[in-house]
């Protein structure tokens, strides 16, 4: 109960901060940083997955790009490839009687008609989550420097398919994704006019699985998790099916990272192969090493930080190198992670010391 | 297909594979005194080779490779020293994370040092087009030198390990550490100087397949992938199983680009990796038994 509260208080915090910023932002006539934040905002939907999976259940993925790209990349070709040349046969004349196709103006004058985005995100999270089904199996028969081996391998096969495939726009990646309409009047988009909107939505979403996570963890799943974490053995003999837990943890992280990938796709208007890298898999995991590995707030407090800085281009060309430089100390000299929970506990019990009899009730 | 394109896909095959063998070797000599797979081992080869191509502007070429090799003996018993020897009992995941960061920092500080392009020794003996006629096929001597050198280095690791007093502690050290440290060997040092050891191996052999890979910064990730591949092809621990599983992989992916696209040329290791990760990760010489007991 008091956990579950803890949780609440700090994401109506983060709330709080979202919105401050978007009106810092808006009167310092600086609303251009919200595109950033939003972009960062998405980047920390693999995050939170990742702090399940690696965090939680101490299982090491360093492929999680791959489910980034395996999301984007399949919602971006599902929404640019025209298959009006295509009517005739079976399959597209299926979906047009499904009213599964759209047809829209491209930038070329013509047209092009496709499946619905709507649709295409669907196909590609399950389609991420699917290959996180197939792959988990033999994947997580492995520990420790295999997994992390064979985690690191499938990233690298994603990445080599999407760049050495045409279809896939081989180096140059697949450009001119429409918007992901949400509701009549509001969609997902990078179009200057909606960067408010947009902004509030992606940071919706961080804040609702946040919530979501928080309470997984927090529930039967989440002490299986941290005990499977301590020792599979012993977590096998008190009967946790810890294949089932690891597989079902995966499948949620590959979910977050493909959603992540698909929203962001239709935000920027396109993705390319370097969102698939190695080292793209290896900023998640360093994001969540600098949160401290089982702390979700550290990890996207931290990230949102480190990711905005990034695609800001504080870095310049030590991008890759503050990253490398961030995961290396992060491991050496605070595996736990650094103080930035400790601190936010230590500042609420500061605050909220006399206050504790009113939290009880409400909470 | 005739015998002489047959003798050169061998060729070919044997030259990466034997490149292979000496990074699955240097997997192994760290793993066995640590325990730890040195995700940066790739990176060793590429810091001799692009240490020897700047050195070489100002010495001949045997000075430049010998003073790439000091130089990254160096770097490997600095990393050691710095990210490894301190640390009290790290969890494998830490250590992970932790060779992985070392490798992205060096191949960026690589970056900075050096630049993106791609970089080559002159060939060791004649150039790019001189050629031995071996039954048909053509062979460049540098894949001579490549087959010798490191096969030389393998041999001489045997040697080292079987009839030197160092070598001797070295493998007290892997096969049992604290039976080693009450014979009085510091295995502190025994697991610095397979550091060295290992990134001495790497830099040589980087140097002298530069004038037909070319070596640029990050060319390391690829071959500790490969490398690793080869390692646990032959049974992760065993040094003779590592040398012959870079020649399996060598083999396989050079007849690969014969039935596959050249992109795909990495895809073949890297479906090595997982075929025998998923299927048979005490290797194809390892017993299933000792594989079961070790810790990864």
């Amino acid at each position: 109960m008091t956990l579950r509260g803890r949780g609440l208080g700090f994401t109506a915090g983060l709330a709080v901060a979202v919105v401050s910023i978007q009106i810092a932002a808006s009167a310092a006539h600086k609303v251009f940083y919200l595109t950033q934040l939003t972009m960062s905002a998405y980047s920390m939907l693999v995050v939170l997955g990742l702090v399940m999976l690696m965090g939680y259940a101490g299982q090491a993925s360093m492929g999680q790009a791959g489910f980034f790209a395996i999301g984007g990349y399949v919602a971006a070709f599902l929404t640019t490839f025209d298959l009006a040349p295509r009517r005739d046969t079976l399959l597209v004349a299926l979906l047009d009687r499904a009213h599964l196709l759209m047809t829209r103006p491209d930038g070329s004058g013509g047209s092009v008609t496709h499946i619905h985005p709507w649709a295409a995100a669907l196909v590609a999270i399950g389609l991420a989550a699917a290959i996180a089904w197939i792959v988990a199996g033999p994947v997580f028969r492995l520990r420790g420097h295999y997994l992390a081996m064979a985690t690191l391998g499938f990233g690298i096969i994603v990445h080599r398919i999407f760049l050495g495939s045409s279809y896939f726009g081989a180096a140059d990646g697949i450009s001119d994704v429409p918007a992901l309409v949400l509701l009549p009047g509001f969609s997902i988009t990078g179009r200057a006019a909606s960067r408010v909107s947009n902004y509030y939505a992606a940071w919706g979403l961080v804040l609702l699985t946040l919530w979501m996570i928080s309470n997984l963890i927090e529930s039967r799943v989440g002490r299986a998790l941290k005990a499977l974490h301590g020792s599979e053995n012993a977590a096998a003999a008190v009967g946790i099916p810890i294949a089932r837990f690891k597989t079902q943890v995966f499948i949620l992280a590959a979910v977050l990272a493909a959603l992540a990938g698909v929203l962001l796709t239709h935000y920027n208007g396109g993705i390319g192969p370097s969102e698939a890298s190695v080292m793209k898999s290896v900023r998640y995991v360093a994001i969540v090493a600098v949160g401290g590995m089982a702390n979700l707030r550290g990890a996207l407090v931290m990230g949102t930080l480190l990711t905005f800085l990034s695609l800001r281009g504080y870095f310049g060309s030590f991008d890759d190198l503050v990253f490398g430089g961030i995961l290396l100390a992060m491991m050496l000299f605070a595996p736990q992670g650094i103080v930035v929970g400790d601190l936010w506990r230590r500042l609420r019990s500061t605050f909220s010391g006399k206050k504790r009899g009113d939290d009880g009730p409400a909470a | 297909m005739t015998l002489d394109i047959f003798l050169q896909f061998c060729v070919a095959g044997v030259t990466y594979g034997i490149i292979y063998g000496v990074v699955a070797i240097g997997f192994t000599i760290i793993y066995n005194t640590t325990g730890i797979i040195n995700f940066a081992q790739g990176e060793f080869l590429m810091i001799g080779g692009m240490t020897a191509v700047t050195l070489q502007r100002y010495l001949p070429l045997p000075l430049a490779i010998l003073g790439a090799v000091a130089v990254t003996m160096l770097v490997g018993a600095a990393i050691e020293v710095l990210f490894i020897r301190w640390l009290h009992r790290p969890s494998v995941l830490r250590m992970i994370i932790i060779t992985i960061g070392v490798s992205i920092v060096i191949r960026e500080i690589a970056l900075h040092i050096w630049d993106e392009k791609s970089h080559a020794l002159p060939h060791f003996t004649g150039d790019s087009v001189s050629a031995i006629a071996v039954a048909g096929a053509k062979i460049s001597p540098q894949v001579v030198w490549v087959i010798g050198v490191c096969g030389t280095m393998v041999v001489l690791l045997g040697l080292f390990f079987r009839a030197t007093p160092l070598g001797r502690q070295m493998r007290a050290c892997a096969s049992n550490r604290d039976a080693a440290r009450l014979c009085g060997i510091n295995t502190r040092n025994m697991v610095t100087f397979s550091f060295v050891l290992s990134a001495g191996m790497g830099a040589l052999a980087g140097c002298v397949v530069s004038p037909i890979t070319y070596v640029q910064y990050d060319s390391g990730t690829a071959l500790a992938i490969k490398g690793f591949t080869a390692a646990i092809l032959g049974g992760l621990g065993s040094t003779a199983g590592a040398a012959a599983g870079g020649l399996i992989l060598g083999l396989l992916e050079s007849f690969g680009v014969w039935v596959l696209p050249a992109a795909y040329k990495d895809a073949v290791a890297i479906a090595v990796m997982l075929g025998v990760l998923f299927l048979r990760p005490s290797g194809i010489f390892g017993s299933a038994e000792a594989a079961r007991l070790r810790e990864y």
